[in-house]
């Protein structure tokens, strides 16, 4: 089931025009933002499909970046976040591309600043609701709903196995996971969505592990 | 947990609740819910959707210029005596378009199902809600039987123009306010199923064919029109009219729509009225970047 609450229905409350142009690119836009852990220097927004066509008119582009800002849905601001974002001194860059997208709307967005660079990828299903279709390459379907973790390990036996061991030691349930890699034996992605909020201990004890790059913690 | 009308319909008689009372069970199928806090905070949802029916009374314009000041036009007709008369419809076309103006003029609204949407419920509710003297809390669970209906339609078809058209858009908000009208008026779960069921039909096959793109142009007016098409679908229900085909069969009947449509008649602008001379203008004058935005 795709949508799972009625609030997903009656709501979200927010900002016009289109919940999927509007308040879906401010969610994809917080998700990128959640993800990359800070505010960028510079921030390049590319359009697919629908969005490509209409970005303009629905302010697309002025919601996507109020959630690079990390303001909610329903924000006064919305309507003046690239101004905002200016008094930042954040770059922005919006491309309306012509390759024709497997989800008529869908938004890339490429975050950099001095300590690195970032790319996620966002479908606006309608309604409010998105999904997160990739992080750096790697795919994955990540609502952003519920808390999740995303760790980037090495593809090697046992990880899987020692990370889930560690939520069930912290009574943690897992209520959505998935795994996908870049090429075998190199590195993979763990998304592993919870109906509890992971504590940053156990967090810091997956990471200790030797197999384990690093993970991003989203806690909406 | 149901997945369809039939299951919605079925379980809510089995267990003696109402479609809204299933909707309110299923939420509290997750872990760490609270009924109390559920319906809090359905109740604030309503009471955005009050505000923003009455904003659009006022009579604002959009950014783009191309809506406003029509909601104000039928207070204005109503407030003079109507020569075609007064009903429910009439009212609840008042709110719907005032809803929706203020969404096209990025104000705060409250997508039900979706924004482009979000006049239909709150119109269909309002006036309603005038009309049979219901309280805030009556109204509140008005919004769950709307939602029960519109939760089966999300997973089992869609509710963007962008994937299934206006019918997904339109379609499925007029089917909400068919239900949540006829539960509000004392009908049964199998009447609120057989009113969405009728009021959808009535909607299929409408194209998301919006001017320049913009959730403006013809969406204002069709939040209108799927108003009034639940108020006649929740009539027809109450006086024990059923959907020949079945609730669930008219979903798939626009699911399967939804598919075969051209990517042109999707949110795209590209087709319907979005291609005509008049849609071709509003285009050229909005789509032209304007120096210095692109790259800002």
């Amino acid at each position: 089931m795709k949508y799972r609450s009625v609030f997903d229905i009656i709501g979200p409350v927010m900002i016009g025009p289109s919940s999927s142009h509007t308040a879906g690119a401010v969610r994809i836009g917080q998700l990128a933002r959640t993800l990359f852990g800070r505010t960028p220097d510079s921030a390049v927004l590319r359009f697919y499909g629908s969005f490509a066509k209409t970005y303009r008119g629905h302010a697309t582009d002025v919601a996507a970046v109020a959630g690079l800002l990390g303001l909610p849905t329903d924000d006064p601001r919305i309507p003046q976040s690239i101004e905002l974002a200016r008094q930042q001194g954040i770059a922005l860059t919006f491309i309306a591309e012509e390759a024709i997208p497997a989800h008529p709307n869908t938004l890339t967005i490429e975050l950099a600043d001095g300590r690195g660079t970032f790319r996620a990828t966002g479908v606006s299903l309608g309604g409010g609701l998105v999904q997160m279709t990739e992080v750096d390459g790697f795919s994955l379907k990540l609502s952003g709903d519920s808390p999740a973790l995303l760790i980037f390990h090495r593809d090697a036996y046992g990880t899987i196995a020692a990370i889930t061991q560690q939520l069930a030691r912290a009574q943690v349930n897992i209520n959505h996971m998935e795994v996908s890699r870049s090429e075998r034996g190199k590195t993979a992605l763990m998304v592993i969505e919870t109906d509890e909020k992971v504590e940053p201990e156990v967090v810091g004890q997956m990471e200790s592990q030797s197999n384990v790059f690093k993970i991003i913690t989203l806690n909406p | 947990m149901f997945r369809n009308m039939k299951d919605l319909v079925h379980q809510a008689q089995e267990q003696g609740l109402s479609l809204a009372g299933m909707m309110m069970a299923q939420e509290l199928e997750t872990p760490g819910q609270d009924k109390d806090a559920i319906f809090a905070r359905m109740a604030v949802q309503y009471q955005v959707m009050k505000q923003s029916a009455r904003r659009g009374l006022e009579g604002l314009r959009s950014r783009s210029g191309m809506t406003g000041g029509d909601a104000k036009l039928l207070e204005e007709y109503i407030q003079h005596g109507p020569v075609l008369g007064d009903g429910l419809g009439l009212r609840a076309t008042r709110y719907a378009i005032s809803v929706n103006e203020v969404n096209a003029a990025m104000g705060v609204v409250c997508a039900s199902p979706t924004a482009g949407s979000c006049g239909v419920l709150p119109g269909v509710l309002l006036a309603a809600q005038e009309h049979l003297d219901k309280t805030d809390e009556e109204m509140t669970w008005a919004l769950f039987t709307a939602g029960a209906v519109g939760y089966v339609i999300a997973n089992n078809a869609f509710v963007s123009g962008a994937q299934g058209g206006c019918q997904a858009e339109i379609g499925s908000a007029a089917a909400m306010a068919a239900a949540a009208l006829v539960e509000l008026a004392g009908g049964s779960p199998e009447q609120a199923a057989h009113a969405a069921a009728m009021a959808l039909k009535n909607l299929l096959g409408l194209v998301c064919d919006p001017l320049a793109g913009l959730v403006e142009v013809p969406c204002v007016k069709r939040n209108a029109g799927g108003a009034a098409i639940a108020v006649t679908a929740a009539h027809m229900a109450l006086a024990g009219i059923k959907s020949h085909v079945p609730p669930d069969e008219v979903i798939e009947a626009m699911y399967q729509i939804g598919l075969s449509l051209s990517p042109t008649l999707r949110e795209t602008a590209q087709g319907g009225l979005a291609a005509t001379e008049t849609g071709n203008a509003w285009k050229q004058q909005l789509w032209n970047p304007v120096p210095g935005q692109e790259d800002a």
